[in-house]
């Protein structure tokens, strides 16, 4: 693997049959490849997660971010299209669903693919990851610091989002969970129950809370980002993978 | 975190937005998150925006907690050092 790539805008249906936007990452060659679909945070389809895409096709995966504001906001910056998402009370789960499957079936479809498909998000992201995975036949999710996945938000939060406890004997993949020791949502305990919960259920899943990390430490241009937890988190998915998208 | 909290306020008024141009104003929301630019793992952002045109219809603010505490603050005591028929003028426009 000498990290040469190629990188892209590309359109596709998504949830309902709306065509939307995603940013389309490939690893350079002809050996087959799984597929990672990266869930974006809440800020939006920015530089940053634009930037992991492309990690993850120098890693040897075809990945693409779908942008999950494409509908409110075609065309706009990253900022506005996150503040016009946000003023609508966020993106709903049955839309998120059938957007991640549309990238899914999108690298699965690709030449070279070997049929394999993980999903991994960020922040928000985080619990739509483990949601895509409770609702989709995936191969691997990668939940990094997701919020809400064992307890619902307080009821003056406008978000229409709830816990996910109730999906979670649906996991479908294996789950790794990266998380920070100093972030309060998830807070650790939250992280423990969902562990116990996953235990109970008999669901695989490899835990890592970081101490000195809190939210949002692989977030490179953030004052969040933090060297040593990412730097290790980033060896985990690289592990996580090829144990579960291998061909 | 992402709080996911958001205060929605209808307002009546003009900002300075994207290339320099002023626009109407008719919706603030209001938040604690993470920002864009603000360099706080959390910031109390403001949006003013026009919802009637583009997503770049907006004013945008990342303020840190205690700056924003002060902003309401200031805004407080501006408004209570105007003689009160004056604060109750009609729009002109």
């Amino acid at each position: 693997m000498n990290g040469s790539l190629s990188a892209t805008t590309v359109r596709f249906p998504g949830h309902s049959g709306d065509e939307i936007e995603a940013y389309l990452a490939r690893p350079e060659g002809d050996a087959p490849r799984g597929g990672v679909v990266v869930i974006h945070h809440l800020p939006g389809y920015d530089r940053a997660t634009k930037e992991m895409v492309r990690r993850f096709a120098e890693l040897g995966y075809d990945a693409v971010c779908p942008n999950l504001y494409s509908r409110e906001a075609p065309g706009a910056a990253p900022d506005d299209a996150a503040a016009v998402a946000r003023a609508a009370g966020g993106i709903p789960d049955e839309r998120l669903v059938g957007d991640v499957g549309a990238a899914a079936a999108y690298l699965r479809a690709l030449p070279n693919a070997n049929g394999k498909a993980a999903v991994i998000g960020y922040c928000s992201g985080g619990r739509q990851s483990v949601l895509a995975a409770c609702n989709l036949e995936l191969d691997a999710a990668v939940d990094c610091y997701g919020a809400f996945v064992t307890l619902d938000p307080p009821s003056e939060f406008p978000l229409k989002v709830s816990s996910l406890v109730d999906q979670l004997p649906r996991l479908s993949a294996p789950l790794l969970g990266l998380f920070g020791a100093q972030d309060s949502y998830p807070s650790p305990e939250q992280v423990a129950d969902l562990g116990r919960l996953l235990d109970g259920h008999g669901k695989r899943h490899e835990f890592h809370v970081y101490e000195g990390a809190g939210h949002a430490f692989f977030a490179v241009d953030r004052p969040s980002y933090n060297v040593a937890a990412a730097n290790d988190g980033w060896e985990r998915i690289a592990a996580f993978f090829a144990a579960n998208l291998g061909n | 975190m992402c709080t996911y909290t958001t205060v929605k306020a209808e307002v009546e008024g003009s900002g300075k937005g994207p290339g320099g141009t002023w626009i109407r104003v008719t919706d603030a929301t209001v938040y604690f998150d993470h920002p864009v630019h603000a360099m706080h793992e959390h910031t109390l952002n403001i949006d003013l925006a026009d919802p009637s045109r583009d997503p770049a219809a907006r004013v945008a603010l990342e303020l840190s907690a205690d700056s924003a505490r002060r902003l309401v603050e200031a805004i407080q005591q501006a408004l209570a050092a105007v003689p009160p028929d004056l604060l109750a003028s009609p729009p002109t426009a």
